[in-house]
């Protein structure tokens, strides 16, 4: 009896929820420590944490699934004074998304690094999951910092692994702008803390709501805190025209670090930005002037980005460029969510998630090609249709979620977005998007019509093992896949606590 | 269990699961390849045979699998469904047998072979799609998978042809994308229902509705080589001949025309767009690219070229038939698009044996031809009479019904339009004929392959001579049940008279 009993209030003590939200933690973290003590065997420590955190995100999410959105307060101490962990719907996407693709990579980036390389790789690459996944389980300001911070800081090193020339300048001016970045949000943190005496995103968001805390007694330090977080979150996400650290940084890091920080890494701080904006800063940018501003810089980011990807001549600044195109797109949430609320939510989450798979297929695709012919001039790019038939696959079928053409996630997500813009009746959204859509054909075709025809060689071919084949070409298929699944893992996005999407209708 | 509901589905996987699997064959597993590709068009082809009978016999098939919230990727087999899917299983067995013929030793046949079972997989999927969104999906799908068979020949030309070809159609797309998103904020409905959904929409939305329409129509027009729309279609004939006779009788073309006729009579219904009166302009941009293809027709030397404007002519017919707004009419433009197919694709094969077996490309080449080649020629002449509407070749019943149509419904200067183009197709036919069978032979072809005493191999002589004859069947038994013309006048029936 006494055993039973143990064992009914075992799970009330621990529950198998936090179990899975810690071990997504610790695990990369004690892989990270392990990498550092064991650099021989760094290479399989790399792939099995990648895997075994593929599993516990499985396992949250299942935990999740049976008993809605989680909330743990670490070592029993809750908010207001200890630190507490949350999961709902958009941050189990954000996790798996980061465990799916992060696996790719860490398959891919076996074949890729050679050992001397690879001891530096795995334990910064352990270290940024780390980052990612504490990230996206954190519910305080404060906590997001630090894990911003830690995230910048292994990114950087990450762009820096080659240590060339180009790459260290990219990474220089990518560490400068990161820390401005991270200074800037965190003077608004401070700002809030010293308003609210709380760093808790929901403690935060009742006090701003509560009848007495009106836009009248928003003081100029919410308002200042509201515009260096904004800033700061926006300069790493790297939207237009914040963007100019992004393509030196993306296009000389290694392929698999590109992918990392295209897919995943600009992810979170746009992740961060959802969450504050729809939350604790609701009240005060209601107004439409804001969410107009970010929608506009959303509409240029689209056009530019896009125009500058047409005109590159190396593959990997033409991916970089098509990036901060994209990101574009994540920001039209902004003018359009506070009407359509679920709509352009559903649509811009679909957007991060198809964007994450396509991009991340993109990068491997280069670094393929990369090392196949010893370049990545478009013009030059000889027959890879032949040559490399599954790269070529790969980077096509990517190539159809970047466009948004159907069956693929990006079609569902700009669907979702453009029925949002014609319901409140912006068209310039509409054409925007729809503009978008073509200038990525253009420069995706761009790409893929040269992979057809034969050009002048001037790099032996060098082999193309398997693994980093196929690890692009299941990414690309999984963007396209997406196209099927928007019912599970939108009925997964309404996972909520009401508190935390009250404002966006949900 | 209702296994009905899963017969469109298969229809559509009979292609794409062989597609896919030729995709990662080795180039030298010639045998398993020919097998796949046969195994796929034959089972196709028994499906749709399976639904045919079925649909005759009162049965449903249709199949719903969620796509978006609301929304529902839908196939459903309902008679113009049928029509589209029967002509394009029966011309892809057809050509597959020719393309096995005509590349043969050529290399990257498995990507070729690859490509032409997803083209046809989304031709397929176009023809059963349910509903706007479903018909999108694969229309896109089948602009994505004839790329790589226009450039399949990797020069520097056929790069710019996929370039034109990218430009229209995905321009295209995205004002059908546009369209469809827009009606769907509209109404929150993209379903083909028979006489369209749009009666009870109020006037306020009259203007937005002639929007939509002339959204989806330029979109579906790029496919359907609507003036001015038309441009990507004679550069991308530097694509290997099954991929012309693919693009011009089965596939693409073929799609946009289709689609028109889904919008006018699903979508918003034949009754409905007379109302918003969209569809008199619509006849009378159909009647001018009918004789604007011809007339450009005229002036090509290079055979395929020719054959191409003239495709840009005749499928308008389809348009016209549409737009014309009548039931005997719209008999004429249903009932075209599975003669134009069988008919165009006969004259694309031919021109395709000419290339492959005597290294003709030009018509000025041709002179005595018929003598060389009597039974591609023969095929090509039936062809040939069939565009120009000599009966008793299907052609005649094409031209007819849509004549009598417009003197129906009062739009006689229709007539001078048919006319005046089947003079036009006789001054561009005639003379290749009459070079081919008339003139002496010259001393050499320009570039001549032994194939002993036979004109040519079997595999491309039987395509040809098969259409030939399909085009000469459908013309002489033209009153029998399942013939092309009795479904056209059923599914006029539904969309005109039932209740």
């Amino acid at each position: 009896m006494a055993i039973e009993n143990a064992l009914m209030t075992f799970p009330m003590a621990f529950p198998l929820v936090s179990l899975f939200a810690v071990t997504l933690i610790l695990l990369p973290l004690v892989g990270v420590i392990c990498c550092f003590l064991m650099p021989r065997i760094s290479r399989t420590l790399g792939l099995f944490t990648s895997f075994a955190n593929v599993i516990s995100v499985a396992g949250l999410g299942w935990q999740i699934l049976e008993h809605d959105s989680y909330r743990h307060a670490v070592g029993g101490w809750g908010a207001p004074l200890g630190i507490e962990l949350y999961a709902d719907g958009l941050s189990l996407l954000m996790l798996a998304t980061t465990a799916i693709v992060g696996l790719a990579i860490s398959v891919y980036s076996t074949a890729y690094f050679k050992p001397a390389a690879g001891v530096r790789f795995w334990p910064i690459w352990l270290c940024l999951l780390t980052a990612l996944n504490t990230l996206f389980l954190s519910e305080d300001i404060f906590n997001l910092y630090v894990t911003l911070e830690l995230l910048s800081l292994s990114a950087v090193a990450l762009t820096a692994l080659t240590g060339s020339k180009e790459a260290l300048s990219g990474a220089m001016r990518y560490l400068l702008a990161s820390l401005l970045a991270s200074l800037s949000y965190l003077l608004g943190v401070v700002l809030l803390y010293h308003s609210f005496g709380s760093v808790d995103i929901s403690i935060l968001t009742q006090q701003m709501q509560a009848p007495s805390a009106t836009l009248a007694t928003a003081t100029p330090a919410v308002w200042a805190a509201l515009g260096l977080m904004g800033a700061g979150l926006m300069l790493k996400t790297a939207i237009f025209p914040l963007h100019f650290w992004l393509p030196p940084a993306h296009g000389s890091a290694p392929a698999p670090v590109s992918a990392l920080l295209s897919a995943l890494v600009i992810k979170a701080s746009f992740y961060i930005l959802l969450r504050l904006w729809f939350t604790l800063f609701e009240p005060l940018v209601d107004s439409q002037a804001i969410n107009s501003l970010l929608g506009l810089l959303g509409c240029t980011a689209i056009l530019w980005g896009s125009v500058q990807a047409i005109r590159q001549t190396r593959l990997k600044l033409l991916i970089a460029y098509s990036t901060v195109a994209q990101i574009g797109y994540l920001f039209l949430i902004f003018p359009l969510a506070p009407n359509m609320g679920s709509l352009a939510w559903n649509g811009v989450a679909y957007l991060i998630i198809s964007h994450a798979l396509a991009k991340s297929a993109m990068f491997l695709c280069a670094g393929n090609l990369l090392r196949f012919g010893g370049h990545d001039r478009i013009a030059d790019l000889d027959r890879v249709v032949q040559r490399l038939p599954l790269t070529a696959a790969a980077f096509a079928l990517a190539g159809v979620s970047i466009m948004g053409i159907p069956p693929s996630g990006g079609f569902i997500g700009k669907w979702l977005l453009l029925e949002a813009s014609m319901n409140q009746g912006r068209w310039d959204l509409v054409a925007v998007i729809v503009i978008g859509g073509l200038l990525a054909a253009v420069y995706i075709f761009k790409v893929i019509g040269y992979t057809f025809i034969p050009a002048k060689v001037t790099h032996e071919a060098h082999a193309v093992s398997a693994r980093m084949q196929w690890s692009a070409l299941l990414l690309a298929i999984g963007a396209v896949l997406l196209g099927f699944l928007s019912l599970p893992v939108l009925s997964l996005l309404n996972i909520s606590d009401a508190t935390i999407t009250s404002g966006v209708g949900l | 269990m209702n296994w009905n509901a899963w017969v469109p589905l298969l229809v559509v996987i009979s292609s794409l699961l062989p597609g896919l699997i030729i995709f990662s064959l080795p180039e030298d597993k010639v045998r398993l390849r020919i097998t796949l590709n046969l195994f796929g068009a034959l089972i196709k082809f028994l499906l749709v045979g399976l639904m045919l009978w079925g649909v005759y016999n009162g049965f449903h098939y249709e199949i719903r699998l969620p796509l978006l919230p609301n929304l529902e990727l839908v196939l459903r087999a309902g008679p113009l469904a049928l029509l589209f899917v029967t002509l394009s299983s029966i011309l892809w067995l057809v050509t597959t047998v020719y393309a096995i013929g005509y590349l043969e030793d050529s290399p990257h046949r498995s990507r070729f072979f690859g490509f032409f079972s997803l083209c046809v997989t989304a031709t397929t999927g176009v023809a059963l799609a349910g509903n706007l969104i479903t018909f999108l999906l694969f229309y896109e799908l089948l602009t994505l998978a004839t790329y790589p068979l226009i450039v399949h020949r990797g020069t520097e030309e056929a790069r710019q042809a996929g370039k034109t070809y990218l430009r229209y159609t995905i321009s295209g797309g995205a004002l059908l994308l546009i369209g469809t998103a827009w009606l769907y904020s509209l109404t929150g409905n993209l379903e083909f229902t028979p006489k369209g959904f749009l009666t009870n929409m109020g006037e306020e939305h009259y203007p937005a509705l002639i929007t939509i329409f002339i959204l989806l129509i330029a979109g579906l027009g790029v496919k359907a080589a609507l003036f001015p729309l038309h441009g990507w279609l004679p550069q991308a004939m530097i694509a290997p001949a099954p991929v012309s006779a693919l693009l011009h009788a089965v596939a693409v073309v073929k799609a946009g025309a289709f689609g028109i006729i889904r919008v006018v009579y699903e979508v918003f219904g034949v009754e409905f767009s007379a109302t918003l009166g969209v569809l008199t302009p619509l006849a009378w941009l159909a009647a001018f690219t009918i004789i604007y293809g011809s007339i450009r027709a005229l002036y090509q030397d290079d055979l395929k070229r020719r054959l191409a404007y003239s495709t840009v002519s005749q499928v308008s017919y389809i348009t016209l038939g549409v737009a014309i707004a009548g039931p005997i009419a719209a008999i004429g433009g249903v009932v075209h698009l599975v003669h134009q197919g069988v008919m165009k694709i006969t004259l694309f094969f031919c021109a395709g044996n000419l290339a492959e077996t005597l290294g003709i490309h030009k018509i000025s080449e041709m002179n005595g031809v018929g003598r060389r080649m009597p039974w591609t020629m023969a095929a090509f002449t039936i062809g040939a009479f069939g565009m120009i509407g000599a009966p008793p070749i299907a052609g005649f019943f094409s031209k007819w019904y849509l004549g009598l149509g417009a003197l129906n419904t009062d739009q006689s200067w229709v007539i001078f339009v048919l006319a005046g183009s089947s003079l036009l197709n006789a001054t561009y036919f005639l003379p290749i004929l009459h070079r081919a069978w008339f003139k002496t032979l010259p001393e050499s072809w320009p570039e001549e392959h032994d194939f002993g005493n036979k004109e040519t191999t079997w595999t491309l002589l039987l395509p040809p001579l098969i259409t030939a004859a399909m085009a000469l069947t459908a013309g002489l038994l033209v009153t029998m049940p399942f013939s092309p013309l009795e479904w056209a006048k059923l599914i006029s029936a539904r969309e005109f008279y039932q209740p």
